[in-house]
């Protein structure tokens, strides 16, 4: 079984005091990793436990459309996680052609931050075949 | 399908008495209580309908700006025609995504069955089939066309799946030859469909 989400970042430390999110990856302290128009490649991990990065986009590559906040990621939620990571949610754009190998539509699939890793750089010998 | 937990089914006695139980059991550990869940229902079972999203586009079709607003926060947009998504314990996201001559939206949740309940009402039993949820992902223009909307080959078709927290409402392009339509007029022409997406209003 894949181990689960082997590169997100370490949790933030707690914050002196406290405070928003301190300790609890609840929000403040996240970083979005992606901005619209970026490249992303959907982790192609099939864990035991629930989780919600849809089968069929799971090794696609994407792009970033919009960054539409934080909430807590369903894996550790299932998991009964006492304090489940809480990061940046994406909509992420597919090229029909990309999931499926035809079809001219695009299909956008809501994200967390955890499925997701920068698409390796296109060569240009093969981005026709890739885009 | 990782996540089915939204399902239909026709035998409905015995999961409303696990519902029920469920219930007791939250209210035992003083997690909800019943006035509050109560509550709740009553304001999904009052106010939960198509009629509230077709209030929106019709708004939309007859004030620029709240188009503008609308799509861009549509949280933010939707007290302008006194309605919100906190309709549930919390309130969640909404997408509103614009229909052009040269585009068409269509809504689905592959993983279960999300959907703007508070605004659309309870989804049509066809939206959480596994035919419709499996099917529109991949050859939306085939499925469109089924349910009677055949687009132009030059019409792009975007489906937004609604796999996290996010609910999605599409706003239908407004028809033509209706200038002389009051906004009430306007509403009654929109559908539960449009507002999915698998009709054209």
């Amino acid at each position: 079984m894949a181990r689960l989400m082997p590169s997100r970042p370490a949790r933030p430390a707690t914050a002196p005091g406290g405070g928003p999110g301190a300790g609890t990856g609840t929000g403040a302290d996240i970083v979005a990793l992606f901005v619209p128009g970026d490249r992303v490649i959907t982790r192609a991990y099939d864990p035991d436990h629930h989780t919600r990065v849809p089968r069929y986009v799971r090794g696609h590559v994407g792009e970033v459309v919009e960054v539409q906040g934080t909430w807590p990621l369903p894996d550790d939620r299932a998991q009964g996680a006492a304090a489940p990571w809480v990061e940046p949610v994406y909509t992420v754009r597919f090229a029909a052609a990309e999931l499926w190998g035809t079809g001219d539509h695009e299909v956008t699939v809501d994200l967390w931050q955890s499925y997701l890793a920068p698409a390796p750089p296109v060569r240009a010998d093969t981005e026709e075949h890739l885009s | 399908m990782s996540d089915g937990h939204h399902g239909s089914g026709s035998a409905n006695a015995p999961i409303a008495a696990r519902v029920r139980r469920f219930e007791e059991r939250l209210s035992a550990a003083g997690l909800v209580d019943d006035a509050e869940l109560d509550a709740i229902l009553d304001r999904f079972l009052a106010g939960a309908s198509p009629l509230n999203g077709a209030r929106i586009v019709a708004r939309a079709w007859t004030d620029a700006g709240f188009r503008d607003r609308l799509l861009a926060d549509a949280n933010a947009a939707l007290p302008e025609v006194g309605l919100s998504m906190r309709s549930g314990l919390q309130e969640q996201r909404l997408k509103v995504v614009a229909n052009t001559a040269a585009r068409h939206n269509v809504i689905v949740c592959t993983l279960c069955s999300c959907y703007p309940i508070g605004l659309l009402g309870p989804s049509p039993s066809w939206y959480k089939s596994e035919a419709y949820r499996s099917r529109v992902v991949r050859d939306p223009r085939a499925v469109l066309a089924e349910f009677g909307l055949r687009l132009p080959p030059e019409v792009d078709i975007t489906v937004w799946d609604s796999s996290a927290e996010s609910r999605y409402m599409v706003l239908p392009v407004r028809p033509a030859g209706t200038n002389d339509l009051t906004e009430a007029e306007l509403a009654g022409l929109v559908t539960r469909e449009g507002l999915i997406g698998t009709a054209a209003r």
